[in-house]
């Protein structure tokens, strides 16, 4: 029998097996102690596995990124600020650029593609067949969307039968076929591969602002259009409105994901060919194929930056749901 | 008012009410269209061979359904070694679903349950942790796995089931904390007045009545490890022995030339599991997916 299906099954029957032989060994030292002391010494018992993973995993790496960033290739010199002078003089700003039109795109695309249809599918009999289609590229991995759009966006020379769907439109329409994914004028090949994530995280939005749409009480859309409002004015002045607090939900999730793009550059584009280079990729590169910690590092840390005021926010989000508790 | 004139009546507004919508049908057929036509064409082009698929497109098997076969399928399992990356997929993802939602159950009903100093700021930072990407652990996280207790542990299961394991956590508590956080109260009390302890109260209360918030969980791990390609790459790297399917479907993508028109085969052998899932699943999957998708 092959000797990782023997790791395999020894892991999923000795991992859970520690455990709970962790919990009731905790228990048997906690009945050593004294009365109120057992109170105090459980909880940290029980929270210990999880705090060293994060302490170990989480926590201190990303300390130990920051001090690297600060370092030479392989973190033995002080460099102080040069590789993050070399990242935004280097290959930096164009990353940048790309990954702020792929934040920007990519959350009005889900939010206002996914917003259209939860409004529309919310009045036919087919609502959740039709969220449910838009929600199948959810279950799929960046790499098999790529493929998927491979196909899609496939080019061949005019002249010659176009076999992917987008160019053979484009033909028939009297169009010349377009490389979608090496043609970097107007940044055509980024927004081709903004679109596929557009593709795959529409459904999501869909999802999550139907839920919220559906919350709006359907007594005061109707008082609204008993005193001669028209549907859009509905939307707009009612609808909307109420929906902004889940259309906020929608875009930290959409920015972060946007912010993160990689699965679809280092697939579709080469890691980063052809100008479509973003921040995630950027770090790879430098990781990965040229060993540069620092600079490496120091890239990390400038998403670490960007993701900031993401994470602050939703901070900010579980505190005021758990105050309304 | 005559009995004939009631049908007219009834019939007409709804035959308007049908062209007023028109444009509604209109707008989402287009669109669902768009949803689902990359995967068909896909779907077909894996049954045609290498000729078929760079002379004409899918579409033309329409009209004219001639060639199909499984040969792609037979390929991409034997020649392409695609099986054994299959295996490999299971091996890296299930106890790498397994440990953290484990580890999170019973710290997450700490959380929930268990008052101790620090709690409220503790639980602070865990929202925070959610979100941290990625890469600002990697390089540290490579450099520990190098001589991780005197072994060089990257290129194998055991590192990438560790940092999926650290990857997952924060998510997994916060996920399985709120649940547990909004069972009754009394249960717990009256469980404890009767002098359960917190280990018979977690295992025989908490546990059971937070099966579909830990189906939820479950199903979303093991939906992101199948599919993740950048911890993968990192942790798994250049051993092909112990690639999961992303990695090879992703140098297979990336390569114009050998092997290519398995791509289509491939693609859908990866697919089948989280769309099997997916299907299956989809009240705890969308559940799971809504909660989470805030994660790194």
């Amino acid at each position: 029998m092959d000797s990782r299906i023997i790791t395999a099954l020894e892991v999923v029957l000795v991992v859970p097996a520690v455990l709970v032989g962790y919990i009731w060994a905790t228990e048997r030292l906690i009945g050593l102690a004294h009365g109120k002391w057992r109170e105090r010494i459980r909880p940290w018992l029980w929270l210990t596995p999880a705090l060293i993973i994060l302490t170990a995993f989480l926590i201190v790496p990303t300390l130990q990124t920051v001090w690297y960033s600060f370092h030479n290739k392989d973190g033995t010199q002080w460099r102080g600020l040069d590789n993050y002078s070399w990242f935004l003089n280097g290959p930096g700003l164009a990353s940048l650029v790309n990954n702020i039109l792929w934040v920007v795109f990519l959350t009005l695309g889900t939010i206002v593609v996914g917003l259209a249809v939860a409004v529309l599918a919310d009045r036919v009999k087919y609502e959740s067949l039709a969220k449910s289609i838009l929600f199948m590229p959810m279950a799929i991995s960046g790499v098999c969307a790529a493929l998927i759009w491979k196909f899609m966006y496939w080019y061949q020379v005019p002249g010659v039968p176009q076999t992917g769907v987008v160019n053979e439109v484009l033909t028939k329409a009297g169009q010349n076929p377009i490389p979608f994914l090496i043609d970097s004028d107007f940044k055509i090949d980024t927004f081709a591969l903004i679109f596929i994530m557009i593709w795959m995280w529409t459904g999501f939005g869909t999802v999550i602002l139907s839920a919220s749409l559906k919350s709006i009480s359907p007594e005061l859309l109707e008082a609204a259009r008993v005193d001669g409002a028209t549907e859009w004015q509905v939307f707009r002045k009612i609808t909307f409105p109420l929906l902004s607090p889940t259309i906020a939900v929608v875009s930290t999730t959409m920015i972060i994901t946007g912010l993160k793009a990689f699965d679809l550059v280092y697939t579709l584009t080469a890691n980063g060919s052809y100008d479509t280079q973003v921040i995630a990729n950027e770090m790879y590169n430098q990781y990965f194929n040229f060993g540069q910690y620092g600079r490496g590092a120091a890239i990390a840390v400038v998403l670490l930056i960007a993701i900031i005021p993401v994470m602050l926010f939703n901070i900010r989000r579980f505190q005021f749901q758990e105050g309304i508790r | 008012m005559t009995a004939a004139a009631v049908p007219a009546r009834t019939r007409t507004p709804a035959r308007l009410r049908f062209i007023r919508r028109l444009p509604v049908h209109l707008t989402l057929g287009a669109l669902l269209l768009i949803w689902l036509l990359p995967t068909i064409g896909v779907f077909i082009n894996s049954f045609r061979s290498a000729d078929a698929i760079t002379s004409a497109g899918w579409w033309t098997v329409i009209t004219n359904p001639s060639g199909l076969s499984l040969d792609n399928y037979n390929q991409v399992l034997s020649q392409e070694d695609l099986g054994s990356k299959f295996l490999n997929s299971l091996y890296i993802t299930i106890p790498a679903t397994l440990i953290p939602t484990m580890i999170a159950a019973f710290t997450a009903y700490a959380f929930a349950w268990m008052k101790f100093p620090g709690r409220t700021w503790l639980f602070l930072v865990l929202v925070a942790l959610i979100v941290i990407p990625l890469q600002t652990t990697f390089i540290p996280i490579g450099r520990m796995f190098n001589n991780f207790f005197g072994a060089n542990i990257n290129g194998t299961f055991l590192a990438i089931w560790l940092a999926h394991t650290a990857y997952g956590l924060p998510f997994a508590i916060y996920l399985l904390r709120n649940f547990m956080g909004s069972l009754p109260r009394e249960v717990f009390e009256s469980a404890a007045i009767d002098g359960a302890s917190p280990v018979t109260s977690f295992f025989r209360l908490a546990l059971p009545m937070s099966v579909p918030a830990i189906a939820s969980l479950v199903i979303f791990q093991f939906v992101f490890v199948w599919n993740d390609l950048l911890v993968a790459l990192i942790f798994i790297g250049d051993n092909t022995d112990n690639q999961p399917l992303t990695q090879a479907l992703a140098s297979l993508v990336s390569s114009f030339g050998s092997g290519w028109q398995y791509l289509a085969a491939a693609g859908f052998i990866a697919m089948i599991v989280p769309l099997i899932v997916f299907l299956s699943l989809q009240r705890f999957f969308v559940r799971g997916i809504s909660a989470g998708s805030v994660k790194g």
